[in-house]
């Protein structure tokens, strides 16, 4: 074998190892800033209608519109920042960003959650809006557990979390909130703490 | 020269390569998950894994996703160590 061979081999296993391995990075530290946004914007949702002086929301209200533009914050830095944090490291690692994996990944991620979404905005505007956090938490899951398939990690599981949490918000709707915030902010933060430390080892 | 030594036959094929790759830097890889990255058919990528397997650089763990049987594939301690030099012999002969 020449010497060029044993180049091609060298950069063929580099390639593989960032290749299959670039996803659970993205999901370890901007998993722990996405949960930490979501308990802010959550503290941040409370006090809104704390300060209402009502417990329940009314659809066309001021406090509807601000905690809806605080959930449209939440979701828009957990996605810069994981933006942030893979292109970073893609550069460092001299990888591309946007390559057919993560292209694939991305669409089957966005599948469920678009339907999800859109779905929960035409209930909302037909008053039913008891239901939203269980819904959310139950999207979110599907779009995590259909992603899985298009990368090794363990978002699977996190998937299945969000959808159990989900499911019991849904029974329970008077502790929507509360659930929300275990699966939006505690399980992320627990979630990439775990995947953290995985990359680190 | 020691390097020579260190060169492992094993791993003188791109798909044994590549299965080794993938397998250093995750716990774990299921069948499907490295058809798709090394981009090979289902009997090339099983006779490639059934050569590592018979020199214990990896393990098969076998079980069932409801119905569906799901082989999971990991590296063995003697697979990394064995890997990791094959590397640092290629660096070398790089280096040279």
């Amino acid at each position: 074998m020449s010497e060029q061979e044993y180049l091609k081999d060298i950069t063929e296993i580099k390639n593989l190892m960032q290749r299959s391995s670039r996803f659970i990075s993205l999901s370890g530290l901007s998993g722990i800033f996405a949960g930490i946004y979501a308990i802010i914007g959550a503290a941040v949702a409370y006090w809104l209608v704390a300060q209402s002086g009502r417990d329940y929301l009314i659809l066309d209200g001021v406090v509807f519109r601000l905690i809806v533009l605080d959930l449209a914050l939440i979701a828009l830095f957990s996605v810069l920042t994981a933006i942030f944090i893979t292109t970073k490291k893609a550069k460092k690692e001299g990888v591309k960003v946007w390559d057919a994996s993560s292209r694939r990944l991305i669409i089957n991620f966005l599948i469920p959650l678009v339907s999800g979404g859109l779905y929960i905005l035409i209930i909302l505007t037909q008053q039913k809006y008891g239901q939203t956090g269980a819904l959310m938490l139950i999207f979110y899951g599907l779009a995590l557990i259909n992603a899985s398939k298009y990368s090794i990690g363990h978002i699977r599981y996190l998937g299945f979390v969000e959808i159990v949490l989900g499911l019991i918000a849904a029974l329970y709707p008077g502790y929507g909130f509360w659930l929300w915030v275990i699966g939006f902010g505690v399980m992320h933060i627990i979630y990439g703490s775990l995947m953290y430390l995985h990359e680190k080892r | 020269m020691g390097i020579i030594e260190n060169i492992n036959k094993l791993f003188d094929h791109r798909i044994r390569l590549g299965i080794m790759s993938v397998l250093m830097v995750n716990e774990d890889a299921d069948f499907n998950q490295l058809k798709e990255l090394l981009d090979v058919t289902d009997g090339n990528l099983a006779s490639h894994l059934k050569a590592l397997e018979n020199a214990a650089y990896i393990t098969i763990e076998k079980s069932f996703i409801g119905r569906k049987p799901n082989t999971r594939y990991s590296a063995t301690k003697l697979g990394k160590i064995e890997f990791k030099k094959h590397i640092d012999a290629l660096e070398k002969l790089i280096k040279k």
